[in-house]
C-alpha cells in the first residue's frame, strides 16, 4: 500500500499514470525548470524599468509592460521563483511543525495530546483567511511575517491529519514491541511511524502546498502578502487589473500561472491518493 | 426526543464556549507582539510622548483583563469601540456593510446550493458517464482556481460586453432587482468557487450508499434507478450533504473577502482588507470577530441539522 508512492516503484507507476496525472507532473517539472533558470530565460531584469507604462504586446516586450514600465514576461518568469519558492518554504515549515507535534501528540497521549488538540481546536475555529489577516495587522506585512503566519495557521490542519494517521499506527503491535525493546521517542517516530504514515502525509503535503500557494497569492492580491518590488503573481494581477476593463488579457496570465500549478499538483495528488487507497475503479 | 434537545443544548453551549475562546484569541493578538503596538504603528521616529499618548488612548496602559472585559462587554451591547484611523465609532462603519455582505453570501448560497445538489444527484445517477467525468475534472480544477482569477475571467467575459457591471456598487436604497443585477458577477464568482465541492460530496455520499443491502433490495424489487436515488439513498445521505453544504457556506463567509475586493463591493470584507493595510487594529478585531462568529454559527448549524436528519448520531458515543 505505502510502497506505491515510494521511489522504487515510481517508474512502474508512472507508466500506468492517467493523462491528468502526467499533465500535472509535466506542469510541475516546467515550473521547477523556469524557477531554477529564471535569470537565464528572462529577457529583462526582475525590477528593471524598460519602457513606458502599459505598453502593448510587441516583439520587444512579448507580453507588454506593467504599470511601472517593467517587462511583464520577465516578471512572470521571476514570479515562478518568488511565489512558488516562498510557498514551498511555507509549506515545509507548516509541515515540520504540524507533523512533528501531531505525531508526538498521538505517541504520548495524555495531557500532551489534550493540550495540543484543544489548542488546535480553538485555532481552527477561526476561519483561516480571517486569522491570517488579523495576525498580519499585528505583525505587519513583510515576507517573513507572511511566511510565518501562514505556516502557523496551516500547521494546525497538518497537525489534525498527522495525529489522526498516527493514532491508527501507535496502537499496532510493532509499536508496542519497539517500545518494549526500549526505543526512544525520536527513533519511534522516524523508524516506525513515519514510514507507515508516508502515503497520507505525502498527499497532504501536495494539497497543503496548493492551499498555502493560493493563500499567499490571495494575500498578495489583496496587497498584504509579498511586497513590491519583488515580482509575484498575486500582486501582478492586482497592479495591472485595470487593463482587464480595456479588454487586455495580460493580467490574467499570472493568474493562469497560479491556477495551472495548483491544478497540476491536485491532479498528481488525486492520482497518488487513488493508488494508495487501492481503488481501481 | 428529549436526548435530541439535550444534545442541541450541549452543542449550543460548546458553540458559545468556542466563541468566547475566539474572542480571547482575537483580543489577545495584540499582546502577542514582542514590543508594543503603539510603538510598532507609530514607527521608530515617534517621540516617547506621542507613544505614551497613543498608548493611553488605546488603553494599553490598563491591565489586559480589564480591557478585555470592557471590549467584550461593549460588543455584547453592540458597541465595537472606535476606529483608530478614522476616529469614528466602528458600529457605524460596519452596520451597512454587514447587510451588504450578508446579501451577497445569501445570494450566492441561493444559486449554488440547489445547483450543486441537482448536479450531484445527476452525477450519481449517471456515474462514470461523460457527464460525470467532466463534472469530476471541473470540480478538481475549480477548487484549484484563485477566487480573483474566476472573478476577473467573469469580468473579462461578461462585463466587457456590457452585459453586467464590473463594479458591483450597491446601496441600501436600491430596489431588490437592481441590487441582484449589480451583485450578479460577485455572486456568480462565489457560486463557481463552492458549487464543485458540494456537488462532488453529494455524489460521493450517494454512491457510498448504493452498495448497501437495502438499496440492492429496492433495485431487485424493480424500483427505477432515479427513484432509488431520490427516495432511498438521498434521505440517508442527507447528514453528510448538510455537513458539506454548511462547510461551504462557512467558506463563503471568508471567500467573500477576496471577491468583494475584485468587484469593489462595499462589504465587510473590503473594510477588513483596508483596515489591515492601515493597521487599524480595532476595526480588524471587530470584523474578524463577526466573520468568526458567522463561521462558528454555520458549523454549529451543520452539526445540529445533521443530527436531526440522522437520529443515529444522537447516540454516538
Amino acid at each position: 500500500m505505502t510502497a506505491s508512492i515510494l521511489p522504487l516503484s515510481a517508474a512502474r507507476g508512472l507508466r500506468s499514470a492517467p493523462f491528468t496525472a502526467r499533465f500535472g507532473m509535466a506542469v510541475i517539472a516546467l515550473y521547477v525548470a523556469v524557477a531554477l533558470c529564471a535569470p537565464l530565460i528572462a529577457p529583462y531584469g526582475e525590477t528593471e524599468i524598460v519602457d513606458a507604462e502599459f505598453m502593448p504586446w510587441s516583439a520587444e516586450y512579448l507580453l507588454g509592460t506593467d504599470n511601472l514600465g517593467r517587462d511583464m514576461l520577465s516578471r512572470i518568469i521571476y514570479g515562478a521563483r518568488n511565489t512558488v519558492g516562498i510557498a514551498v518554504a511555507t509549506t515545509v515549515l507548516a509541515f515540520l511543525a504540524g507533523a512533528a507535534l501531531g505525531i508526538l501528540a498521538a505517541l504520548r497521549g495524555g495531557w500532551v495530546d489534550q493540550l495540543l488538540s484543544r489548542l488546535v481546536d480553538v485555532l481552527m475555529a477561526i476561519p483561516s483567511l480571517i486569522f491570517k489577516l488579523l495576525l498580519l495587522t499585528i505583525f505587519g506585512t513583510s515576507v517573513l511575517s507572511v511566511v510565518l503566519i501562514i505556516a502557523l495557521v496551516d500547521s494546525t490542519r497538518v497537525f489534525r491529519l498527522a495525529r489522526a494517521v498516527s493514532m491508527n499506527i501507535v496502537v499496532m503491535d510493532y509499536i508496542e514491541a519497539a517500545r518494549l525493546r526500549g526505543d526512544g521517542t525520536w527513533r519511534l517516530i522516524t523508524r516506525e511511524i513515519l514510514p507507515n504514515a508516508a502515503a497520507p502525509l505525502a498527499a497532504e503535503f501536495g494539497l497543503r502546498f496548493c492551499f498555502v500557494f493560493l493563500a499567499i497569492s490571495a494575500l498578495s492580491f489583496l496587497g498584504l502578502g509579498i511586497q513590491p518590488p519583488t515580482a509575484d503573481w498575486g500582486s501582478m494581477v492586482r497592479d495591472n487589473a485595470s487593463l482587464i476593463s480595456f479588454g487586455d488579457i495580460t493580467p490574467l496570465i499570472p493568474a493562469t500561472a497560479i491556477a495551472l500549478l495548483t491544478i497540476g499538483v491536485n491532479f498528481v495528488v488525486d492520482w497518488m491518493l487513488h493508488r494508495a487507497s487501492g481503488l481501481k475503479d | 426526543m428529549k436526548t435530541l434537545w439535550l444534545m442541541i443544548l450541549g452543542r449550543l453551549g460548546l458553540g458559545l464556549a468556542t466563541l468566547l475562546a475566539i474572542s480571547v484569541i482575537i483580543f489577545s493578538a495584540i499582546e502577542m507582539l514582542p514590543g508594543d503596538l503603539a510603538q510598532e504603528i507609530l514607527g521608530q521616529s515617534a517621540t516617547p510622548e506621542t507613544v505614551a499618548a497613543f498608548r493611553s488612548e488605546l488603553g494599553l496602559d490598563r491591565p489586559a483583563l480589564e480591557r478585555y472585559l470592557d471590549w467584550a462587554g461593549g460588543i455584547a451591547t453592540g458597541d465595537f469601540g472606535t476606529s483608530m484611523a478614522s476616529r469614528r465609532p466602528i458600529s457605524e462603519l460596519i452596520a451597512a456593510r454587514i447587510s451588504n455582505t450578508l446579501f451577497l453570501a445569501l445570494y450566492a448560497a441561493a444559486i449554488s446550493v440547489p445547483l450543486a445538489l441537482v448536479l450531484g444527484l445527476l452525477a450519481a445517477l449517471y456515474r462514470n458517464s461523460v457527464f460525470d467525468r467532466l463534472a469530476n475534472v471541473t470540480a478538481l480544477s475549480s477548487v484549484s482556481l484563485p477566487e480573483f482569477f474566476l472573478g476577473y475571467i467573469l469580468i473579462f467575459v461578461l462585463a466587457q460586453s456590457g452585459l453586467f457591471p464590473a463594479v458591483a456598487d450597491v446601496t441600501a436604497e436600491m430596489p431588490l432587482g437592481d441590487r441582484l443585477y449589480a451583485a450578479f458577477l460577485p455572486a456568480l464568482t462565489l457560486t463557481l468557487v463552492v458549487t464543485a465541492h458540494m456537488m462532488r460530496m453529494t455524489r460521493a455520499a450517494i454512491i457510498n450508499l448504493l452498495a448497501s443491502p437495502y438499496i440492492e433490495m429496492a433495485r431487485l424489487k424493480g424500483v427505477p434507478r432515479g427513484r432509488v436515488i431520490l427516495c432511498h439513498a438521498l434521505p440517508n445521505a442527507l447528514a453528510p450533504i448538510i455537513n458539506v453544504v454548511a462547510v461551504n457556506m462557512a467558506y463563503l463567509v471568508t471567500g467573500v473577502v477576496v471577491v468583494e475586493v475584485v468587484f469593489v463591493y462595499p462589504g465587510l470584507g473590503q473594510l477588513l482588507v483596508d483596515s489591515v493595510a492601515k493597521r487599524d487594529v480595532s476595526v480588524v478585531q471587530a470584523a474578524s470577530l463577526i466573520f468568526a462568529a458567522a463561521y462558528v454559527l454555520l458549523n454549529l448549524a451543520a452539526d445540529v441539522l445533521a443530527t436531526v436528519s440522522n437520529p443515529r448520531l444522537v447516540h454516538a458515543r
